[in-house]
């Protein structure tokens, strides 16, 4: 999440202090992460260098005020309507577990699968029951609704794909196949690997 | 002691005999409470339907033993079961199972009706159980002239209608999107939490997640059990 782009957003409605905004941007995200009013200073230096804030002379308290600038406006407004990139580089821990321990032999990949799919339902549960004390006809619970939710349905995802998962290799096994892969031997020491096929 | 409202012990269903029977259920046992919701969930063909059905009392086992509300299942006259089909069971069929000559209003007083409850007085539990599946304007449509989503709906109106403390749901969300589905899972947990006891067929996780217990059912057997942790002010604080 950009913590600099929050905080733009946040700025468009009005001048703030820094811990304004730490304060504005917990309670519209529902504290779904945490952060520091260190971090937030950090950022509002770097977005001052880059010319989408300004910073007001510090009061008699010591408080600076932010405002947007018209730079900072557009920035903000571009990031609230672009469409956030699913990175295929970010590496998800599950995926490579299981894809590790289906090529290792005397792994039980079935056991592993069984006791994932637990531990999810049981997260989907205890999300499901902070979810029922919410009321989403009131409009202050609404942020809070969509983070659960997002998380909801991240959990029901990964369960889907491990049913997925449990198919696949079924299907496998069916067809005879093993994953499980010895260690290759060394290739040669220096240069490039050798070619597969030379004509 | 607090006698569960639903219990089923040791069931086992053979389908069909000589050399093509199926096992679709081997030994098993389920109880549920007044205010309890449990969830099945299992790939296609492991047998929840035929469970359902035996818990419902639509079907009788090959063995086992099993109570509604106290009264036995398998050994009572039919009599004595439709009753409490028509009282205590609120039942929601896979493929809904509405009868396509009556309009939606009669096909969920039916029940009340052939309990004997005046006309007008069934039709206005109806029309509780049919606002708040949000479809109280349908009410003179029959079911070959509105949605599946709709037809789904109308199935889980007629089994809230009236006093029903066993509600069993075989995929009650299946042609729901995803807003109508937990609008209709949030009005089977207030029902449960109203003192009713639920059995929950579904292949849906968000929606067994509002169960206390997910039962998972694997070629007719129970394999695992999860349990709801209701103390949600405890992950709440986790700062
Ligand atoms: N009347 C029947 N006669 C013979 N076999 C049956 C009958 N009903 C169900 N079966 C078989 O019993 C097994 C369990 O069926 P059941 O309908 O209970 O599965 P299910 O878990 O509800 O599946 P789905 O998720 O597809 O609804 C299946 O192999 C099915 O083919
Ligand atoms: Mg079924």
């Amino acid at each position: 999440m950009s913590i600099k782009h929050s905080l733009l957003a946040i700025l468009t409605l009005g001048d703030c202090h820094g811990y304004q905004l730490r304060t504005e941007l917990i309670s519209r995200t529902s504290d779904s992460y945490s952060i520091n009013i260190g971090q937030i200073y950090a950022t509002l230096e770097r977005l001052e260098r880059d010319g989408l804030v300004a910073a007001s002379d510090a009061n008699e308290d010591g408080q600076i005020r932010y405002s947007i600038t018209e730079s900072g406006r557009g920035e903000a407004a571009e990031w609230l309507t672009a469409p956030v990139e699913h990175s295929a580089a970010q590496r998800d821990e599950l995926a490579m577990k299981l894809a590790l321990a289906v090529t290792l032999p005397g792994v039980d990949v079935d056991a592993m699968l069984t006791s994932q799919r637990l531990a999810s339902l049981q997260a989907l549960q205890n999300l499901t029951t902070v979810k029922q004390q919410t009321d989403e006809r009131n409009p202050a619970e609404l942020a809070w609704i969509l983070v659960i939710d997002s998380q909801i349905f991240a959990v029901e995802a990964q369960l889907r794909w491990l049913d997925h998962v449990g198919g696949l290799l079924n299907r496998a096994a069916a067809r005879g196949l093993s994953t499980q892969t010895d260690i290759q031997p060394n290739p040669a020491k220096r240069g490039r690997p050798a070619k597969a096929s030379q004509k | 002691m607090n006698q569960p409202l639903i219990e089923l012990h040791n069931i086992t269903k053979v389908y069909g005999s000589g050399d093509s029977t199926v096992n679709a259920l081997n030994n098993v046992s389920i109880s549920v409470a007044a205010g309890e919701l449990v969830a099945i969930m299992g790939a296609s063909g492991s047998g929840k339907s035929s469970l359902l059905a035996i818990a419902g009392g639509l079907d009788r086992p090959t063995s086992g033993t099993g109570q509604i509300a106290g009264v036995e299942l398998f050994t009572r006259s039919s009599e004595r079961i439709a009753k409490l089909r028509r009282q205590t069971i609120g039942y929601v069929f896979q493929d809904f199972n509405l009868i396509p000559a009556l309009t939606v209003m009669q096909n969920v007083a039916l029940p009340l009706e052939l309990d004997g409850l005046p006309a007008s007085k069934a039709r206005a539990e109806a029309l509780v159980a049919l606002t708040t599946m949000g479809i109280e304007t349908l009410v003179k449509r029959f079911p070959d002239e509105i949605s599946g989503g709709q037809r789904q709906r109308v199935a889980i109106a007629r089994s809230f209608v009236g006093p029903r403390r066993v509600i069993l749901a075989d995929e009650p969300t299946g042609a729901l999107d995803s807003r109508t589905g937990e609008a209709v899972i949030r009005a089977l947990r207030e029902r449960i939490d109203g003192g009713a006891a639920g059995i929950l067929v579904t292949h849906d996780a968000k929606n067994a997640a509002w169960a206390d217990r997910i039962l998972l059912l694997k070629d007719g057997e129970i394999t695992s059990e999860t349990k709801t942790v209701r103390r949600a002010e405890e992950l709440l604080s986790n700062d």
